[in-house]
């Protein structure tokens, strides 16, 4: 959920950090050149499998389960997210870990069991699509700009991120690291399409995998395993309880990141999590490519058992830098720019340099950048789509041959990479406009949320009640973030206390606009005439024949493997209790 | 991917992490021989050179199981 909660304040990153962090050998450099001839050489040669719009946008439908699940976690799995919630963990314990399992693993599963049926049986090649099919054209309009030019923002500020982080790890220039980048993204993507993007993503997601595990690995033989890990945290820490998931959120002053399980449950894991896993383009794309109704559902419960695993290599080696680095060698902003320190912010690229020598700290690094470049090309491929179908298509020309519309795909991708460049450039400028946009962006997801989730679960919703619920919904959460702009002590309104901290802001703010939302869309379809059932086949639960699984065996069927992971989840919580 | 003649991504994935695993062993073994003035912490575990045996061996695996032309 790298758009809507990392909370990773990259800006201090260019005051603090006299000089980089680690340097690179030969051996290192020569492991990261080979990683961008890899993905661009992937892209020039899925060029020839992209002819028609279907194989550019959708890659003609024909992943299969595990390569759409993979692509659609390795589409989330930016470094920003990898840095920012190493730093949570470092920050405010195992705590951080819930923004993984709870804060994503039952959103998955609902996707795969319950909504994945409904995007992949209406042939939708979009979100902003089935909100067309369902609703009409204002919603879908009103939706496709919205997650455009949110879309195309957020790359920028990634790709500046990237840049930032590279130029305070390694000391490259920051113009040179988006330039590279940004190119190699755009021809990848720009030349297969949605095709070229999901090889990448999984080659990505390897990567990650294999360039960030062996901090863990070592980290844990140093510490004397995990009961060392938690009885050396004890002894650093002995007045604050960093290694219980749920065992100190009963009250918001027990905790080191001062939030109520209340909060969590029903903010995080309920209207972000879900708003975010269900209806934000950017990974639904890759789970709507999949071959068949099964492995499409298949797709996002095989990403959440790998979700759940993800702690592992991010939340871990924050853990471990608490344990294993003197109590006080890594500090909050202020303190760390005031000594010109190390900040927490830096506790991952601390830790691969603490354990990786030449080759391992070039994996770790090209494990970085291939998390940059799999969340940017992610925002690029997702753009592309929903500018060329529903907003070109929609708006502009109706009736064209499918030719032109890939090859406005094609230049959109270029375009979409360019005008992220000029986004990243801006916010180098206004480096506070970042910690606002991501605020920004959540506006969208939990109205968007509401409007689909009632759409798809309530025959009786109509065209004008879900326009206008998912208008008064965004609208709402921009008001409510502007009244707390404006007026700090509104907070006490929103947030339901003075002390709220940004995070659990955000997480009030979206549940506030979920529930305006829900109510105008109910009250406006009350008052207004539904649409014929007929209509409804294929978008709505009551009026859809879904495929039955009975012939499967019961290990074929994806109910199965989600209870296995739901089965998971739950032991976890309990032994993290 | 079914389609048909088209490379698999893991025969992709499996060639990256064999030239990966052949260039990180052989900086563990160069590591070895003539070791840093300032090493990592826990260098004594030398997992330049079990890691990069790992990489080969799972590169071999997947670069072999996937490669073009072996059919499903």
């Amino acid at each position: 959920m790298q758009a809507i909660t990392a909370q990773f304040p990259l800006s201090f990153l260019l005051q603090t950090a006299p000089s980089r962090l680690v340097s690179l050998s030969g051996v290192d450099i020569a492991i990261i050149v080979v990683y961008f001839f890899a993905v661009i050489g992937i892209g020039f040669y899925l060029k020839r499998y992209t002819k028609t719009g279907e194989d550019f946008f959708l890659a003609g439908r024909e992943m299969t389960a595990w390569v759409a699940g993979l692509s659609f976690l390795a589409a989330n799995l930016g470094s920003l997210e990898l840095m920012g919630w190493a730093a949570s963990a470092y920050q405010y314990g195992i705590l951080a870990t819930h923004w993984y399992w709870i804060g994503a693993i039952p959103a998955m599963l609902f996707l795969g069991i319950v909504m994945i049926p409904f995007y992949y049986i209406s042939k939708t090649h979009s979100v902003p699509g089935y909100l067309k099919l369902r609703y009409g054209e204002p919603a879908r309009a009103f939706s496709a700009i919205s997650f455009g030019f949110m879309t195309v923002l957020m790359s920028g500020i990634n790709m500046y991120s990237m840049a930032l982080v590279l130029k305070v790890v390694l000391g490259w220039d920051i113009h040179f690291s988006i330039w590279v980048s940004s190119i190699t993204v755009a021809v990848y993507v720009g030349l297969g399409g949605l095709l070229s993007a999901i090889f990448n993503e999984v080659l990505q997601f390897v990567l990650i995998w294999l360039g960030a595990l062996l901090i863990s690995i070592i980290g844990l033989i140093e510490a004397g395993g995990w009961s060392g890990m938690v009885a050396r945290i004890h002894h650093n820490f002995p007045a604050q309880d960093f290694t219980h998931l749920w065992r100190t959120m009963g009250s918001f002053s027990d905790n080191p990141m001062g939030i109520h399980w209340v909060g969590i449950v029903f903010g995080l894991g309920w209207v972000i999590s879900f708003g975010y896993w269900t209806t934000d383009f950017l990974v639904v794309q890759r789970v709507i490519a999949a071959k068949d109704l099964r492995a499409a559902k298949l797709a996002p419960i095989i990403g959440s058992a790998f979700k759940m695993a993800v702690p592992f290599i991010v939340i871990l080696p924050g853990l471990l830098g608490l344990a294993l680095l003197p109590p006080g060698f890594l500090t909050g902003e202020t303190q760390a720019i005031a000594t010109g320190g190390h900040s927490y912010n830096e506790v991952l690229p601390i830790m691969l340099a603490r354990y990786c020598g030449p080759g391992l700290l070039g994996l770790g690094i090209t494990a970085l950048i291939a998390g940059f470049m799999s969340g940017m090309a992610g925002n690029v491929s997702a753009f592309a789509t929903v500018w060329t179908y529903d907003i070109y298509r929609a708006l502009f020309r109706k009736q064209a041959p499918d030719a032109h519309y890939v090859s406005m795909g094609r230049w959109c991708t270029i375009l979409g990479v360019l005008v992220s460049i000029g986004t990243a450039y801006f916010v180098m400028q206004f480096r506070s406009i970042m910690d606002y946009v991501q605020q920004l962006f959540s506006f969208f997801i939990a109205p968007l949320f509401g409007t689909v989730v009632l759409g798809m679960l309530w025959k009786r919703a109509t065209p004008e009640g879900g326009f206008w619920g998912l208008l008064t919904g965004t609208f709402s959460s921009i008001g409510m973030w502007l009244w707390v702009y404006l007026d700090p002590t509104a907070l006490r309104y929103i947030a339901l206390s003075s002390q709220a901290k940004p995070m659990a802001e955000n997480m009030f703010r979206a549940l506030w606009a979920w529930i305006i939302c829900v109510v105008v869309t109910v009250v406006v379809s009350m008052a207004t005439r539904p649409k014929p059932e007929a209509e409804l086949a294929g978008l709505v639960y009551g009026c859809t024949e879904l495929p039955s699984e009975g012939h499967l065996a019961l290990y074929q069927r994806p109910i199965f493997w989600a209870g296995v992971v739901a089965f998971v989840f739950v032991v976890l919580q309990v032994i993290f209790w | 991917m079914h389609r048909v003649g088209m490379i698999s991504i893991w025969f992709f994935i499996g060639v990256l992490l064999l030239i990966y695993g052949v260039l990180i062993l052989g900086a563990g073994v160069y590591d070895l021989s003539n070791p840093a003035a300032h090493p990592v912490v826990r260098s004594d575990l030398h997992a330049g050179i079990w890691w990069g045996i790992l990489l080969i061996a799972m590169g071999v695996v997947y670069s072999l199981r996937f490669r073009p032309g072996r059919g499903k």
